[in-house]
Formats: structure tokens, sequence, C-alpha cells
């Protein structure tokens, strides 16, 4: 592990392992746990491959009811559990700790509830994003957020990621398509939040779990709003001799009130990685190209087609082309699509990274990786939700040379740094985990960390669920609670009042 | 008794400060527009944001804006509009409702009390739209949380923990909020004389269509004549709602009047008197003014109307529903009833009541929030503490056990 520092392990725990793997087998009968090496070998990492790590024993529960038992059994003997849906996690969210049981998910992989009046679909944690928009394909439905791990990602995974995708812009992250849960706290109470009304009740908690990276609770199950899919979807393919003229049209797009479905962009290394990999026809000599994709009804499409070309001809576009056929169409995206392999093509290998900029500074970002990317030595291509700001800067690099791997993390620490200079943040969609968790001090300083780590308090106080994830620092919750009172004086005693 | 008007975020802190040294808890208020909802707060000092005012930025093109909490709503409206944009969750306006004048209520406002419009359905609430905050806790300590972009996920969403938290957890002192281009037109159709069950119907058809509708409100023969100027009294209306460009809207109309054809009669409205329909039923303007008690009942949309017809015989009640019948605005012939009400909801699916409108007495000695099963009671009382373990941010508003 390049300089990771993990908590430190409990050698009681250690000690107590053929108990607790006993146990769990109570617990979880059948093949549900696993503590052959040659098993567990598949879970020691996600998709952060560059951390592993095996964990104590790993279980895989199928019932609310199995979680509960596990959890408490854990919290009363201060054992820590890392819980995993898919591992797909581009942020070592949910890498094993060697004294942790690590809680797999994937066998709660039911449909519970399709419906259509009220819209929504109730899952299991374990059915993949894709799985959702499947269940409700034949009726014309679909569940919006689609992150490009769509096949493998779990949906709970979704929610404690708060994943989102290439769509998001128009219809919104997890965090504004998930109505409610039900979870499991580390003392093995079952909570549920929200439901198939809007708007839970109480204090929000369902947005704070949203995006909380597996350290507040095991999420059980998740109730889902499905959408319509739009009558039809077309897309415009624009080329751009400068990454300046990309990013105004997409600031021009929107300012004329239009919210595409979606809006891509791709850096020249990008585009020529792509087109070399599967031939979608791209332009190769523009700086930037740009996908613009509108969604709706025939009328809408004929009618806002035609402003966004007007729109990209003004910002200097040098090429242009409109989607005729659903065949076109996708075929516009099949590079996009397959960007992250393509890269991986011309690379031994590559590290994604994840900020999200105010979209008015991408020239500057990209002319400030530029210069990094001379300094280190190492190439950089770069896929944009442009719509959003997000940026996906693929850092070029050969594990097997020696300091390469360092060098990438430096490198691709330098510009988060500088995402979060101009305005920006550390991650976008990709999540804290492990990878970014020592840079949290660049974005927030003590007291807000220190204000985020109470919240894990009230949900987790023994920090025993997921710990060494998002925080640099673990403090105790008893230290976290103490108060510093000041004794105040009256403030502002000059403001009459009465 | 004092009252504090700060002018900056950091005569925020300073009060608060005060107050957690003195143990001495603070009201928290904006215009205090929405002062009439929650439990009366026992506190003998008001801290006053009204001063902490003005848009601090706003990027049309970042689709982004931010401003301190005391800025009023009415400020950030006319701001927007003026650049075809606009708070596309719709903030309700309570103004109304409570018999006061229109047009108060701060921005800060809108995210403690999670407010949203008829176009929730689509674009959801005030929590799905903030995207960054500074707050003060009742540890008098000033934190942030969030960013200035929409995609954000570095470390917990402390913004949206603020939403519907009812000033109870922290004083927020700077919001910055998603702004989203205002649509270019809207149309509305209407659809005459249907039951509550047959709108229910006609309504999930409508949504559960590609027709991206805006707003879908059914308004039963009571108080389809206490909107839009009385045009549509005398029979029960239900009307939906779609916004876009023209040709977008108009394609999308004759699309859903084929698709509800069977339903019988139907009649458009245009623009501005769509604008302002939606605004009457945005502040459930069928019940402003009076006096009797108002709740505000959300549940899965397909048995809102079921609850209500169950209800209509153990209480008298006027309702009309919004959200597809999701949120259901209830006014109660005599007194509040919330045990009945309650225990209804629960037999049909689930969901919750907040009791908006009613007197002082009744909201002391009521839940006016839906009480919570222990677990997740217990789990919002440690996060109240872990916030404001002194409790001096409005005490009790929200709930008596724990006290929150
Ligand atoms: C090729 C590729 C493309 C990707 N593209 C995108 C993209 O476009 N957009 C995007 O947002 N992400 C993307 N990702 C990242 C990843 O797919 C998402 O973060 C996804 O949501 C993770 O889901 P998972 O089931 O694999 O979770 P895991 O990787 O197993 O776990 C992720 C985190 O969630 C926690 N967790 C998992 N399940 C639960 C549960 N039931 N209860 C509580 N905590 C839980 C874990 O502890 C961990 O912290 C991509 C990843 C890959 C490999």
């Amino acid at each position: 592990m390049s300089g990771l520092t993990m908590p430190p392990s409990d050698k009681a725990t250690l000690a107590r392992r053929a108990e607790i793997v006993a146990d769990m087998r109570s617990i979880v009968p059948g093949e549900g746990v696993v503590d052959a090496e040659r098993g567990m070998r598949v879970f020691e990492s996600d998709g952060l491959t560059a951390y592993r790590q095996l964990p104590m024993v790993v279980v895989l529960p199928e019932t609310t009811a199995q979680v509960a038992r596990i959890l408490k059994y854990c919290s009363d003997r201060n054992i820590k559990v890392v819980p995993r849906g898919s591992g797909t996690s581009l942020s070592g969210g949910a890498l094993p700790l060697e004294d942790a049981v690590l809680l797999v998910m994937s066998r709660f992989s039911r449909i519970l509830d399709i419906d259509y009046p009220n819209r929504v679909v109730v899952a299991q944690p374990g059915v993949t994003n894709l799985g959702i928009s499947i269940a409700v394909e034949q009726d014309g439905f679909y569940y919006a957020p689609d992150p490009s791990s769509q096949i493998a990602c779990s949906i709970g995974g979704n929610v404690a990621e708060n994943s989102g995708g290439v769509h998001c812009l128009k219809y919104g992250l997890t965090a504004n398509n998930v109505l409610g849960i039900e979870m499991v706290l580390m003392n093995g109470e079952i909570v549920r939040l929200g439901g198939k009304h809007l708007d839970a009740e109480g204090y929000d908690l369902l947005g704070v779990m949203t995006g909380s990276e597996g350290l507040l609770g095991v999420v059980t199950e998740v109730t889902v709003r499905i959408l319509k899919k739009p009558d039809m979807a077309r897309a415009l393919l624009v080329g751009f001799p400068s990454s300046e003229q990309g990013g105004q049209c997409v600031a021009d797009i929107i300012a004329a009130g239009i919210i595409p479905g979606g809006m891509e962009m791709m850096d020249r290394p990008a585009i020529h990685a792509a087109e070399a990999f599967v031939q979608a026809g791209y332009p190769l000599d523009v700086e930037a190209l740009l996908i613009v994709e509108l969604d709706g009804c025939g009328a809408e499409l004929d009618h806002l087609i035609g402003r966004v070309e007007e729109i990209a001809l003004k910002n200097g576009s040098v090429t242009c082309r409109i989607s005729q056929s659903e065949e076109e169409r996708l075929n516009f995206w099949l590079g996009r699509k397959a960007a992250f392999p393509a890269v991986g093509r011309i690379s031994p290998d590559y590290y994604c990274m994840d900020g999200t900029i105010p979209r008015k500074e991408l020239p500057r970002v990209l002319h400030g990786m530029r210069q990094l990317s001379e300094e280190y030595g190492l190439r950089v291509a770069n896929v944009f939700h442009a719509g959003d700001g997000n940026l996906h800067p693929l850092i070029l690099y050969d594990a097997n040379i020696p300091g390469e791997l360092d060098k990438a993390e430096a490198f691709g620490a330098d510009i988060l740094r500088l995402c979060v200079k101009v305005g920006g943040v550390l991650t976008g969609e990709h999540g804290v985990g492990v990878e970014k968790r020592d840079l949290m001090g660049e974005m927030f300083n003590q007291t807000d960390l220190d204000q985020q780590m109470r919240v894990k308090c009230a949900f987790d106080p023994g920090h025993l669920l997921n710990p060494g994830k998002v925080f640099p620092q673990l403090r105790r919750c008893a230290e976290l609670g103490r108060m510093h009172i000041h004794r105040g004086r009256m403030p502002f005693p000059d403001i009459p009042r009465f | 008794m004092t009252i504090f008007t700060p002018s900056s975020s950091e005569e925020v802190l300073s009060a608060v400060q005060w107050a957690l040294s003195a143990e001495e808890p603070l009201e928290i208020l904006g215009h205090g527009s929405k002062r009439g909802i929650g439990r009366p707060v026992q506190a003998a000092h008001t801290l006053d944001l009204s001063g902490v005012s003005g848009v601090t930025l706003y990027e049309p093109e970042e689709l982004v804006l931010s401003a301190k909490a005391g800025t009023p709503v009415a400020e950030i409206e006319k701001l927007l509009d003026d650049n075809r944009q606009q708070l596309a969750f719709e903030p309700m306006d309570h103004g109304p409702l409570f018999g006061k004048e229109p047009g108060r209520g701060t921005i800060g406002g809108v995210l403690a009390a999670n407010i949203s419009g008829p176009r929730r359905i689509k674009a959801g609430a005030a929590r799905d739209h903030i995207l960054g905050i500074h707050a003060v806790s009742g540890r008098g300590e000033a934190f942030k949380s969030g960013g200035r972009v929409v995609k954000n996920v570095t470390g917990y969403d402390l913004s949206k923990t603020m939403a519907g938290s009812w000033g109870t957890l922290a004083v927020v002192t700077d919001l910055t909020f998603k702004v989203l281009p205002a649509a270019e037109t809207e149309t509305t159709l209407v659809l005459h004389n249907l039951t509550d069950d047959q709108a229910a119907n006609v309504m999930a058809h409508a949504m559960g269509s590609s027709a991206e509708v805006s707003g879908a409100a059914h308004l039963p023969v009571l108080v389809s004549g206490k909107v839009a100027g009385g045009t549509l009294s005398g029979q029960a209306a239900t009307v939906l709602r779609m916004e876009g460009v023209a040709p977008s809207v108009a394609w999308r109309i004759a699309h859903l009047k084929d698709l509800l054809k069977a339903a019988g009669e139907m009649q458009e409205i245009g623009a501005e008197g769509s604008r302002a329909l939606w605004r009457d039923i945005r502040d459930c303007a069928p019940f402003a003014g009076g006096k009797k008690p108002v709740w505000r009942v959300s549940m899965a949309p397909s048995q809102g109307h079921r609850m209500i017809d169950a209800l209509r015989r153990e209480a008298g009640v006027n309702a009309f529903y919004d959200w597809q019948g999701g949120l259901i605005w209830l006014e109660m012939a005599a007194g509040p009833e919330a045990v009945a009400l309650r225990a209804m909801i629960r037999r049909f699916g689930g969901g919750h009541a907040t009791l908006i409108r009613a007197g002082e007495p009744e909201r002391a000695s009521l839940d006016v929030f839906e009480p919570q099963p222990p677990a997740l009671a217990a789990l919002s009382a440690r996060l109240k503490a872990e916030f404001d373990p002194k409790g001096i941010l409005n005490p009790g508003r929200m709930s008596s056990v724990p006290a929150i």
C-alpha cells in the first residue's frame, strides 16, 4: 500500500477469529460465511485495485434480521465491519480490514415491489443499478441515475456513494431519486427512512445516509423513483479547435435555457484513444469533442436541435453531426462509453480521478493539468461530464516501473488540489474512501471535519462501521463531544434591542 | 427578553456563543413567516436573521446562486426571474394560509422548512437543490458543508441535514442553491367533474406517461372555486401542468388529451391563467386566512384519496390533493383529530402528517410533526445532541419527547 495508514488491528479480535467465524456461521448458515484464503481473495480489493487487504472473514447475509444480528454481535464485542455491495468503488470504500468482518450484500438480490401507479420500485440493496431498469423496461420505464458501472454496481452501493451518471444533469443524482431506505445501525437497530411518499418526515437522515460511504448504517432495502422513458433522444457530436470554445458552447447552451439529457466532453488524448479502440468516426483534428444529447418528444427535439447547432457554430465548431437514427446516436456514444477501456489499451495502467469544478474554470484547469503532466512526466486524458463540471482525468502510468504509482497518485492529488482551488471539490461521484481521505483537509478545516464526525457519532459511536475511510483522523466520540465554552459577553451590546 | 439582530455571520456566531455560555435558548427567526408552524418555542431570546441579507454570488450560466440566510425569497425570485431562471422546487409562500401578507420569508427559512411546491413531483424540494451552506452549530462553532457545484460527494451532506430541521440543529448563515432555467411557457389541462378516485387514476396515468407533467392536482368541488379567481367553480377540477418550449408543450398537451380522452370533457388554460392557478395551489389558497386547523399530509399518491374517504366517516374534513394525490391539504371542520388522522394514514400504507395551522394551545399539546418509532426518534435525538448539546436552538420546536 503506498503510504496508506489504516486503523491499527485489534489483536484481541484476531485472536478470537475462529470463534467469531463459528458464531457468524450460526447466524448465517450454509454458504454464507467464507473464511478460507482462496475464497476471500476475490474480496481483497474493490475498483481501486492498487490497494488490497484480506478481511478477517467474509459474511454474505440474506435477510435484514441476519444483518441486525451480525451488527449487534460485532457491536457488543467491538468488532469492526466493512459493508460491501458489488465492489466497484473507485475510491477504496469497500477495502477490507484485517480485523474486520466484510459484510457482502450481494445476496440481497430481489426486487420486492414494482408499483407503477406510484412509479416506484422497492429493491434489495444487492440488485444492480441496471437490474432495476431492466425490471421495468417492458413497460417503458427506467431508473434515471446511470453510472457507467451500472451492469455491476449495486443499488445499495449507489446509495452509499450517491452515484451519478451521464444523465444526472437533467434527472439528478442517486440522492434525488431515492425515496426511502431500510437500514440497520451498528447497534443492530432497524430503522426505516421515507417510503413511497415524497419528503421523509423529521430530519433528513435519508439525505445524510446518501453518500455516507457505508460509515453510518447498512442499507437493507431501497425505494427508488422510476420514470417513463422519453419518447426519443437525439444527439449532436460537435468538435472544437480548443477546449475554451467547447466550454463556452456548454455555457451558452445552458444560458439559452436548455438542459440537455446529457452533455459530455472529451479532450484530444481521450478522443484519439477512443477512436483507435472503437472506430466511432470521431474527428481526430479537434481539441475538444462535445456530445449533446436531447431527449423528449419529437416536437421538442426538432425545435432545440437547431438552437444547439446554432450555438455550436457561433462558438466556432469545426464539425457538427446530428444523429439521424437511433443507431447513429448510439454510435456517437460508443467512443465515450468505451473511453476508460480505450485508455487502458494505450497504457499499462491508468488512474481515474473525479474532481468537480465550476464549468467556467475548465480552460484554466486543463491548462494546469497540462503543466502538471509535464512536471510529472505522465500523460493524462480527460473525459468530462461537461454539464455539471465533473472531470475524470485519467492518468496513464505503468505500475511495473518502480515509483510510478506513487508519482501518479501525487499527480492526481495535485489535480484535485487545483479543483478545490478554483472553487470545486475533491470528488464528484466516486467518493472519498481511502483514496482521497488524506486530502479532506484541502476542502475542510478541523471544525468542519469534527462536525461531520459528530454525525458519525450519532450513528456509530464506537467507530466500528467502515473505519479508516473518509476521515483522515479518527477522533473518539467522547473527545468530539467535549465543549470548550468561553465566558460569552452579550454580543454587539450597542445594537438597540428590546 | 432580548432580540439579537446581527448583520453578519460573525455576529450570529457571537450571539450563539453568548447563548451557549449563558445557557439561554434562542428562537431562530428569518421573517417569522412560518412562526406559526411547529410547537411554540420556549426561549426568552430571539435571534433575528433578517439583517444578514443579500445575494453574494449569482452566475446564471453556472446555474448557481449564493445568498445570506436572511435574504428575502422574493428578492431572489425577482433576480432569477429577470434572468429567466427560477428555484425549480417552487417554494410555497405561507403568508396567505396564515392570513398574512404574501411575499415574506427568507431563503434560510426555505431550507430550514424544506419547502417546495407543486413541481416537487418532478423537480424535488429545497433539499434537492441546496449545494452548500455555512452555519453556526449549537456548540457555538462556525462550520461549512458542500460547495457550489452540483456533483459533490466530498464528506457527509450536512446541507441536506439542515433541510427540514427547523433551526434546531444549527443556524445557517449562508446558502448556495442550484438554479434552473424557467420554462418558456406553460399550459394546464383541466378535467372536470371527476370523483377523487377517478382523478387519482387520471393523475397516475398522466404522470406515468412521457408527457413530463410538472404539476398534477385534484380540487374537489368544495375547493375548486377558491383558486384562479373562481374560474373553475361549480365542479371538481383535475389539473395537469405542462411546461417547456411552446412546440413541445403543444405536442404534449395533444398527446395527453388523446391518452385521457375516456375521462370526459377537457379544457386548456393558457400560460398566464396557469401560473395564477398553480400559485394558488402552491400556497394552499383554498384554506387561506381561516382559523380551522390545517394539516399537510404526505403519502403514496395512490393512497391519499382512499385515506381521506375513510377519514370522512370519522371527522368533518375538507381536502384537496397535489403531487398526484401524494400531498393532501386537509382542513378540519372542528378539532385537529391528530390521533384519528395518523391512525388512518398508517392504515393506508403510511406517510406523515404535519399540523401546519393551529392555535398555540393545540400546537403545544399535540405532536405537530409525525411522531417517530423509538429507534428513529432516539437516532434523531442523538443527532440533535451532536449539533446542539445544550439545546439552545429552537428548543422543542419539532418534538417534546425527545426535546428537539
Ligand atoms: C468501470 C467503472 C465505472 C464507473 N462509473 C461510475 C459512474 O459513472 N458514476 C459513478 O457515480 N460511479 C461510477 N463508478 C464507481 C462505482 O461503480 C459506484 O461508486 C457504485 O455506486 C459502487 O457500488 P458497489 O455496489 O460496487 O459498491 P461497493 O464498491 O461494494 O461499495 C462502495 C461503498 O458503499 C458501501 N456499501 C456498499 N453497499 C452498501 C450497503 N448495502 N449499505 C451500506 N453501505 C454499503 C461500501 O462500504 C463502500 O464504502 C464506476 C466504477 C467502475 C469500476
